[in-house]
């Protein structure tokens, strides 16, 4: 659906996003994280057609964005970050005037925007200002007019940013539905949101990919940034030393909580050291309040692939 | 075509959401109102060589009000856009730029001529009172209309250059003025200078619009200025759409 290759873009000669590559097929649900400025708005506005790239090529639906921009254009339903409307007019009207812009036949127009206003929940602010409406609302009127035309494509960038808890899970939960029919490319730094909707997820970070797979197996990529937690009465002041000979442990930090030692282990990629941990504590009669595996979260893949230095 | 259309009707809508169009029309009614009714005093009390029409289209009133109506009429038409940042999902909508362009002009014409709608009924409501003819022949109607519309198109073209140019209207209503008043002085300086050639004379007195507009309303529909204003118009928009295909290179 989407093909990207060697996508290049500069700003005034500085470097926004270098050398992309990817490809996004049909009914995938595609996450693309990054920091802010990370390069995320301008390579979504490329796709979108709204500029063209410095240097490569892009494909969706199958048509050049730069050379069949206007099919390239039919095909996709963009929704620009913080949603910019036409604060005078009203909603239905408003909608009315996307769809005929967008080229839906004109005996279609009313049922189509009668569609999307009861999919996005538009029905009770149907005949206000654009105006007026609250944040909210604007989101679901721009999320609304990316589905106007029934696009194979859809481009959010930044979704559920500026919403509250209720108003994410909801639009959430429109995203997850509408995965179903179509193709979606979201971006977002709200990390559980893509755990939760994406099939797979792009990592971006200085303009250049990090990372591209599924949440799953980017999570397994990095156990080590996960760990073992133990917490035990240990006798002796050591406990430490004799943790770290346990194969499958890397390194070990103690924090002190009254009688109790706090000792945080890091793991070799894939390896389970719980079962050996137990036997050690039984065999030096160390009283043990916990023993977790800390899973590790999209999070850390986030941290370890943008902030190397903070893990 | 429906695009063009749906653009088309957007552009004319918009006016009438914002206050500008309603004081607009309030500046110009009141402005042309008061133009007309200070001729028709004037010539009550002497007599003149020439029709309450004629004196309507080439008082001072009518130029002041003339000059001022542009770029209050196009300063938004692009920098809005930009400003507001509606211009993102406008052109990722598959729309073509010169679409846009062109409805942008064709929205501010319409809004332009709707302007001088009301200005018909001064002449009607003259020969209803007075019994006497407003206009010497139904010629210089269509000519002071049709310089109008030359004129509108040639100055309206001058304020989407300016819109497209920036994202803040205050700056293109700036330019559009400056741009608009010294092409207005330039037909002037003909009056003004006279130690120049008389060729120069002549050469600036084409492009006077006080020269063009005293012809038409008298009924002489010249195809000179007519020529000009036309190619201006195209050259202007096309300038414009050139400036607008920039953007994206810009950002």
């Amino acid at each position: 659906m989407i093909k990207v290759e060697n996508l290049t873009k500069r700003y005034a000669g500085q470097p926004a996003i270098q050398d992309l590559n990817f490809e996004v097929g049909r009914g995938e649900i595609m996450g693309f994280l990054g920091p802010n400025g990370a390069g995320k708005t301008t390579t979504m506005r490329i796709l979108a057609s709204f500029m063209p790239p410095t240097s490569g090529r892009a494909t969706v639906a199958g048509f050049d964005i730069f050379e069949q921009s206007l099919q390239a254009r039919a095909h996709l339903g963009y929704m620009p970050e913080n949603v910019p409307l036409y604060n005078d007019m009203r909603v239905t009207e408003y909608l009315d005037y996307r769809a005929a812009l967008k080229g839906v036949p004109h005996r279609r127009v009313a049922e189509r925007v009668g569609d999307v206003r009861e999919l996005c929940g538009l029905k009770e602010v149907e005949k206000k200002l654009i105006g007026t409406l609250s944040k909210g609302y604007r989101q679901r009127v721009g999320l609304a007019d990316a589905l106007l035309h029934e696009p194979d494509l859809l481009i959010l960038d930044e979704p559920t940013i500026g919403l509250d808890p209720n108003q994410i899970r909801q639009v959430r939960q429109l995203i997850k539905s509408l995965g179903e029919q179509h193709t979606i490319l979201l971006s977002t730094h709200i990390l559980p949101e893509v755990e939760m909707t994406c099939s797979r997820v792009i990592i971006i970070h200085k303009g250049r990919i990090e990372a591209c797979d599924t949440p799953e197996n980017l999570l397994g990529k990095i156990r080590q940034a996960g760990g073992v937690v133990l917490e035990a009465k240990v006798a002796a002041d050591d406990g430490a030393e004799e943790l770290k000979k346990v194969s499958g442990v890397r390194d070990v930090t103690v924090d002190v909580d009254g009688d109790w030692k706090i000792f945080s282990l890091r793991v070799e990629s894939g390896a389970d050291v719980r079962e050996e941990i137990f036997r050690l504590a039984t065999d030096r009669r160390w009283t043990v309040r916990e023993l977790t595996q800390r899973r590790a979260t999209l999070e850390d893949v986030f941290v370890e692939l943008t902030h190397p230095d903070v893990v | 075509m429906r695009k063009f259309y749906t653009l088309l009707s957007r552009e004319v809508r918009s006016y009438f959401y914002s206050p500008i169009a309603y004081i607009v029309l309030i500046f110009f009614l009141l402005i042309s109102g008061v133009d007309f009714y200070f001729q028709v005093s004037f010539m009550n009390q002497r007599q003149v060589q020439y029709s309450v029409q004629e004196a309507f289209f080439n008082s001072i009133f009518f130029w002041f009000a003339f000059v001022l109506i542009f770029p209050l009429i196009t300063m938004r038409l692009f920098a809005e856009e930009f400003k507001l940042g509606t211009i993102e999902p406008l052109m990722t909508a598959p729309v073509r730029d010169w679409q846009v362009v062109l409805s942008k002009f064709f929205g501010a014409l319409v809004f332009y001529l709707i302007l001088w709608i009301p200005t018909i009924c001064y002449f009607v409501i003259f020969q209803i009172i007075t019994g006497h003819l407003a206009a010497n022949s139904a010629a210089a109607y269509w000519g002071s209309y049709l310089m109008l519309l030359m004129l509108g198109m040639f100055y309206l073209s001058i304020g989407c250059l300016a819109s497209v140019l920036t994202k803040n209207q205050i700056v293109a209503a700036i330019i559009s003025f400056c741009a608009i008043t010294l092409l207005f002085f330039l037909g002037l300086v003909q009056f003004i200078l006279l130690d120049v050639s008389s060729a120069t004379r002549d050469l600036l007195g084409y492009f006077s619009a006080i020269e063009h507009m005293a012809t038409f309303s008298r009924g002489v529909i010249d195809t000179r200025p007519i020529v000009l204003y036309v190619s201006m118009t195209i050259v202007l928009l096309t300038l414009t759409y050139q400036a607008f295909q920039t953007r994206k290179w810009r950002l």
